[in-house]
């Protein structure tokens, strides 16, 4: 396969492009309205929000798709995209407040900022990032689309598949932004202690998950034997590998992002604003 | 705090009946039921009499569309032999059923090799062939693969597919997937029921 054909969407997809689009749209204004307010954004927030738009992009709409649909552990590497790395490294540069520059006054107070407080929004942006039901919401998902029935139906039908990528990567979003907020509990952030306790409890059923899928004997997703897979490779191998990239990567970026809240509470404690409320 | 857990008791009591309504149960199929997941029958393709055709002119009759290409060594004879069998132990209606036969490799499965193949199998048995972008479109809409390998020092080489047989009824409508496990009993008992159906 070319690199060029390789790069195409395997399935065009509209509203990735437009959201795709969107984002890179207003964070890129964003950046520029910064920079001319004195107040740039910084190197590595810039650069952490384009590399996790961009890799969230590319297992889309890439022929990593096609792979992703063809091969249990190409899905779960694209999995770990969505639900991991990608919100974490969008999550961590403050997108919304870069973006919040690009807009235009008028719509960001008459039409956003309502909208935002309306009791039904806001009620369920509270409910879902409740800490309890936040970590469930996290773990709950992954297993959700793992369950071998309806594993085999997203694989088979487009709207489930369309539906399981977007739930994945929205539910991503929220989790790690409720993770990763630079704010402190002074200004409105989560408490840092609750923090890490969530990092901790979703590491546990992420890894029983992907030790029973790589160690188990029997192949548990039909689907990949129904529709083909990529190349040939063994089910039992490709099962484990998938099982595998659920277990150790989807833990160690628990690990990874506890050191960086944990960085942040010692600055906080230490009685130095973790991050300044107006950059956030 | 009651308010929320009444409400979590809700998304909960939701995403079981996603699960529920995801997945078709068999509902008395022996192959796989994959009612309401795939879309209808549709493509243009060439058939092995050197005719254009189209998914709607097998309206009507129950479709067994099968990928696979007439070099294949094993599973594609294996596949087509159960098919067979499955038609031979119908009573009645065995001759309303058409099997597609997909090629998956068309630059070596040219019209006439395709005749001579699936006649090979019974007159039920239609050969089909398209230029890449026609397969590519069907392949796609039925999410299944082929992959060429490279070719050996003599030029030979497989084509790796999908091993799936889908199983549409006369509506056009995929309902079933049969896979190479399957026995041709099993494939008898699921045609035997969408012969009547509409």
């Amino acid at each position: 396969m070319d690199a060029i054909r390789f790069l195409t969407p395997y399935e065009f997809s509209p509203t990735v492009l437009v959201a795709t689009l969107l984002a890179a749209v207003l964070f890129a204004r964003g950046q520029r309205a910064a920079r001319r307010a004195g107040e740039p954004v910084g190197v590595w927030r810039g650069l952490g929000f384009w590399v996790g738009l961009g890799l969230t992009y590319a297992v889309l709409q890439t022929h990593i798709d096609y792979l992703s649909q063809h091969m249990f552990w190409v899905h779960r590497g694209q999995h770990l995209v969505l639900h991991h790395l990608g919100p974490i490294l969008m999550v961590l540069a403050v997108p919304h407040a870069v973006m919040a520059r690009a807009l235009p006054a008028g719509l960001r107070e008459r039409w956003l900022r309502p909208l935002w407080h309306h009791p039904l929004v806001h009620g369920s942006y509270r409910l879902l990032q409740n800490p309890v039901v936040a970590s469930l919401l996290f773990v709950g998902i992954i297993y959700f689309w793992l369950l071998p029935s309806v594993h085999f139906a997203a694989m088979l039908n487009v709207a489930y598949y369309n539906a399981m990528n977007w739930s994945v990567l929205a539910e991503g979003l929220l989790f790690w932004w409720l993770i990763l907020d630079p704010r402190s509990p002074a200004h409105g952030g989560l408490g840092f202690g609750v923090r890490m306790i969530m990092l901790w409890a979703v590491m546990p059923p992420q890894i029983l998950l992907g030790a029973y899928i790589s160690l188990n004997n029997g192949v548990l997703f039909e689907v990949y034997n129904i529709c083909g897979r990529a190349w040939a490779v063994s089910p039992l191998v490709d099962q484990q590998i998938g099982g595998l990239l659920t277990w150790i990567p989807a833990s160690m970026m628990s690990v990874i992002t506890a050191l960086i809240v944990l960085a942040r509470w010692m600055r906080d404690s230490e009685g130095r604003p973790a991050a300044r409320t107006e950059a956030a | 705090m009651g308010g929320w857990r009444r409400r979590l008791a809700l998304v909960t009591a939701a995403l079981a009946l996603m699960v529920a309504g995801c997945a078709p149960d068999q509902d008395g199929w022996r192959l796989t039921n994959i009612t309401g997941l795939m879309p209808e029958l549709a493509f243009t393709l060439t058939d092995d009499t050197g005719d254009t055709v189209t998914g709607a002119d097998f309206r009507g009759r129950p479709v067994l569309m099968y990928f696979g290409y007439t070099h294949c060594p094993d599973v594609c004879p294996t596949t087509l032999t159960t098919l067979r069998r499955a038609l031979g132990r119908l009573d009645g209606g065995a001759e309303r059923v058409r099997v597609l036969f997909v090629t998956v490799d068309p630059a070596r499965d040219t019209r006439a090799a395709m005749h001579r193949y699936v006649n090979a199998f019974g007159p039920q048995f239609v050969g089909l062939r398209g230029t890449p972008d026609q397969l590519q479109d069907l392949t796609r809409r039925y999410r299944v693969v082929y992959n060429r390998d490279k070719p050996d020092g003599r030029g030979n080489y497989l084509v790796a597919h999908s091993a799936a047989v889908f199983v549409f009824d006369r509506s056009g409508t995929p309902r079933l997937v049969a896979r190479p496990s399957d026995q041709p009993a099993d494939v008898a008992h699921d045609l035997r029921r969408l012969l009547p159906e509409g």
